[in-house]
């Protein structure tokens, strides 16, 4: 065989049957998702001081950091439990972090000064946050309310643009995803913060961006191949869209592990939170939004024409190979 | 689909169209220019040619967010409208008790009912704009209507960022942007200051200043034993130590016109001040009647210095003696040219990045991107051969287009929005594989080659729109929500949807023309 390009191999020799599978990851996804409330239940979110308020310093030392040492001084305080991490190559920087104080916004300004004053010289200050309890409260409900408005926002577009059914899977999807990322963010008490709102909002869009595209996939087929029973018309779809999934998922994902690696500490937990979304956003699409419009009771008759009850599948044209 | 059928129109390019494209696409790389460029040469360049700005996160600085007490500001236009009112019946020598204020109005009562038409007016010329009512038991209630209050408040708001402002030029940062948010608060940005120590302790004063007398030799410490018209006001430097000091203001700090730090005859830092004309008349004759006395200067509510006046001051100058450090008298002469507060200001939240860290951000984002772009344009010929080409063309006019935008609307750069790029770096593609894809089925169903290229394009194209409609969505609403640097995100993430939807459909179109009339291929690569 020749030398040929991926993506003309990748769409001539996978074909998958998505659809007839849908029982596991449906068991699958119930799993993540019940766990994900679970965990959000019980042991909530380890929530960053952009929204639990305090301060964190972030500092490089020009020496070896004696960590105990460092932990004894600023745990003697008095400002409750500080917690002190090493990072980087050196390990010579230092993140403080320390958590809200009673007393309001002031109270905040003095515990910064305090371990500022208390790592005295040799330490070169880096980044500081101090967050208010009042400020950290209304970011919570502003990034609710973006993820909230962003869902609404997108179902409407969606239901404009396509049946309800569609909508609603789509929906459907978004939620999950939604869900699980914050569910892994949970679980694993990674530090959920600003930038973790903009990345679950960005999963949304990118997810979002991969279930309409099969969309206007299968609403095409529907009226093209009148004949086709639902779940094989979603595969089919599916099958044809694969290598622009794999595809656009594969170099988003190059990007994103780019910035994991190389975009520093900063960014980390954002670049963290956006692969998953990849990855959960793509599998959602598969196997939530498409299989669920089965349930909805996706009729043709919604679009044109009436449905054929023989379940044959007809091959459609382009699936015969190319015309050579 | 009715236009299905007329697939060559859309791939057909005129030269007008071609130049149309290109000069877009020049147009955009003209105002990335500065961006790569190193200073000297940028300040050569035309004033429209700016490269983005940095957000501090890059750039290093520091964001405060501050909040006007406006309880404090309500708190003091209750006291003196209770002082207003006090005032009022006295001058008429009309008899009260039972003055007071709530939280929200005044009470007094006036015993003789006779009187109280008369004390109604006499309060109604003082206070003026204030509501006036008679409840039983002749007791009278005056309210600060709601439109005052506010417009008050807003009075207050609006002469602190004032007052911030001018201190901050005062200290001497550079480009530093004071705005206001929202009713009561004031966002400050300082680029370039790593260690805010010194500005947010310049902010946090109020910086009140009065000049008072001190009651002589009444060595009182506690308050219920206090001559009458005197008050305690504790000292700056010995703690636990307090003045009894007469209420009565001989000279407000708002008649003074100039401060300075300099020093004293010891060589001690002082600050030498200057009255205005009204306030030096007063506070000659002030020291004139008090030779010999102590003099209280009271700044927020401590007494910083008490000097004894040997003799009258009648220049309309002075200076402030005390235990200060250099420093110390600079930021005092600072505070005190600047202003007074009208209310206390509470820092809500506090960013800071030091220079350091600014950079390293910018070298990663950096690297991050150019790894991105790099690792993208290996995998994409590896896909769709020199289709792939293509697209990594189209994507590299995508980021100068995007970055060309980015500087022409004056946004800002952080590193969220780094992250926003590279992210759409990686989608960028997306368009591309779509309109690849549609080819590929449409020339394998048995449409000519021609054929194939047009409707590929006219078929994904409302797929295109659709998935990216929903990405605007999300992005529109992550920059009217967010703050800050996830509003950079939104930005780059936003415009970047804008104009990967430009290169993937105008720039790859106008590539996939021109390789089909130049090589007239007579089968698809992909």
């Amino acid at each position: 065989m020749a030398l040929q390009p991926l993506g003309r191999m990748v769409s001539r020799n996978f074909k998958f049957d998505f659809i007839s599978v849908r029982a596991i990851p449906f068991a699958l996804s119930a799993i993540l998702v019940v766990a994900s409330l679970v965990s959000l239940a019980v042991q909530g979110l380890n929530f960053g001081i952009d929204f639990a308020g305090g301060a964190l310093v972030e500092v490089r030392s020009d020496h070896d950091v004696d960590l105990a040492d460092l932990r004894g001084r600023l745990n003697g305080l008095g400002l409750g439990d500080v917690s002190i991490t090493t990072f980087g190559d050196t390990g010579r920087d230092v993140m403080i972090r320390v958590q809200e104080q009673e007393g309001g916004d002031a109270a905040q300004n003095v515990a910064l000064k305090l371990v500022q004053g208390e790592l005295g010289e040799g330490f070169e200050l880096r980044r500081t946050e101090v967050v208010g309890p009042k400020v950290g409260a209304e970011l919570i409900i502003d990034g609710a309310l973006a993820v909230a408005l962003a869902l609404i926002g997108i179902m409407i577009y969606v239901w404009l643009r396509f049946e309800w059914q569609f909508a609603m899977g789509a929906v459907l999807s978004l939620t999950h995803d939604v869900i699980t990322t914050i569910g892994i963010f949970s679980i694993f008490q990674i530090e959920f913060n600003l930038n973790t709102v903009a990345a679950v909002l960005t999963i949304a869009g990118f997810s979002i961006n991969d279930t309409v595209v099969v969309y206007d996939r299968v609403r095409e087929m529907m009226r093209k191949y009148k004949k086709l029973t639902l779940p094989n018309l979603l595969n089919f779809a599916l099958n044809s869209v694969l290598m622009r999934t794999i595809t656009t998922t594969f170099t988003t994902a190059l990007a994103v592990v780019a910035l994991i690696v190389f975009g520093g500490e900063v960014l980390r937990g954002f670049s963290v939170a956006m692969l998953w979304g990849m990855i959960v956003g793509t599998y959602s699409t598969i196997y939530v939004a498409l299989p669920v419009l089965v349930y909805f009771d996706l009729r043709r008759d919604d679009m044109v024409g009436t449905v054929s009850n023989d379940g044959q599948r007809q091959v459609p044209e382009y699936e015969r190979g190319p015309a050579e | 689909m009715a236009n299905a059928r007329q697939p060559i129109a859309t791939l057909q390019y005129s030269g007008m169209k071609i130049a149309v494209v290109a000069i877009i696409t020049l147009v955009g790389f003209l105002f990335a220019v500065p961006n790569v460029l190193d200073e000297e040469t940028r300040a050569r360049l035309p004033s429209w040619m700016t490269p983005m700005q940095l957000g501090l996160d890059l750039q290093g600085g520091s964001y405060l967010l501050l909040e006007v007490d406006l309880e404090a500001v309500a708190a003091e236009q209750l006291t003196n409208l209770e002082e207003t009112v006090r005032g009022a019946l006295r001058e008429e020598r009309l008899g009260y008790r039972n003055l007071r204020s709530t939280d929200e109005e005044v009470f007094v009562t006036i015993p003789d009912e006779e009187e109280i038409s008369a004390a109604r007016s006499a309060i109604r010329l003082a206070a003026v704009d204030m509501e006036i009512d008679t409840l039983e038991n002749n007791r009278l209630r005056i309210t600060i209507p709601d439109q005052v209050r506010t417009e008050q408040a807003s009075a207050a708001v609006t002469q602190s960022l004032e007052i911030v402002r001018r201190r901050i030029d005062e200290f001497g940062t550079s480009e530093p942007s004071i705005q206001r948010q929202g009713t009561d608060r004031i966002i400050v940005e300082l680029p370039g200051v790593g260690d805010p120590e010194r500005i947010k302790d310049l902010i946090g004063q109020t910086a009140k200043l009065n000049f008072h007398m001190i009651e002589a030799g009444a060595a009182v410490t506690d308050a219920r034993d206090l001559p009458p018209g005197t008050m305690l006001v504790p000292d700056s430097e010995t703690p636990g130590m307090t003045h009894v000091v007469r209420r009565r203001v001989e000279v407000s700090g708002e008649r003074l016109t100039d401060a300075q730090p300099s020093f004293g005859q010891n060589g001690n830092p002082i600050v030498s001040f200057r009255f205005d004309t009204v306030g030096g008349r007063m506070f000659g004759q002030t020291t004139q009647n008090n030779v010999g006395q102590q003099l209280a200067i009271v700044l927020d509510n401590e007494v910083i210095s008490a000097p004894v006046i040997n003799s009258p001051i009648i220049g309309g100058s002075g200076m402030i003696e005390g235990q200060f450090t250099i420093e110390g008298v600079q930021d005092l002469a600072l505070l005190l040219r600047a202003g007074a507060l009208p209310a206390p200001l509470n820092i809500l939240e506090e960013r800071t990045v030091g220079p350091s860290l600014g950079a390293d951000s910018i070298l990663a984002g950096e690297f991050a991107s150019v790894l991105g772009v790099i690792l993208v344009g290996i995998f994409m010929p590896i896909a769709y051969f020199s289709f792939g080409v293509f697209a990594v063309i189209a994507l590299a006019a995508n980021i100068g287009l995007l970055i060309g935008v980015l500087s022409f609307v004056g946004a800002t750069l952080t590193l969220p929005g780094i992250a926003g790029i590279v992210l759409t770096l990686g989608m960028a593609v997306d368009a591309n594989v779509l309109i690849y894809e549609r080819m590929r089925d449409e020339f394998n169903s048995g449409r000519t080659l021609m054929n194939s290229l047009g409707s590929g394009f006219q078929a994904a194209f409302t797929t295109i729109i659709d998935s990216n409609i929903t990405g605007l969505i999300a992005g529109g609403l992550l920059f009217f929500l967010g703050s800050g640097p996830v509003q950079g995100f939104a930005v780059t993430l936003t415009l970047g949807i804008l104009t990967s939807m430009f290169s993937a459909i105008m720039i790859t179109r106008l590539l996939v023309w021109l390789w089909f009339t130049r090589l007239k291929p007579q089968t698809l690569p992909i």
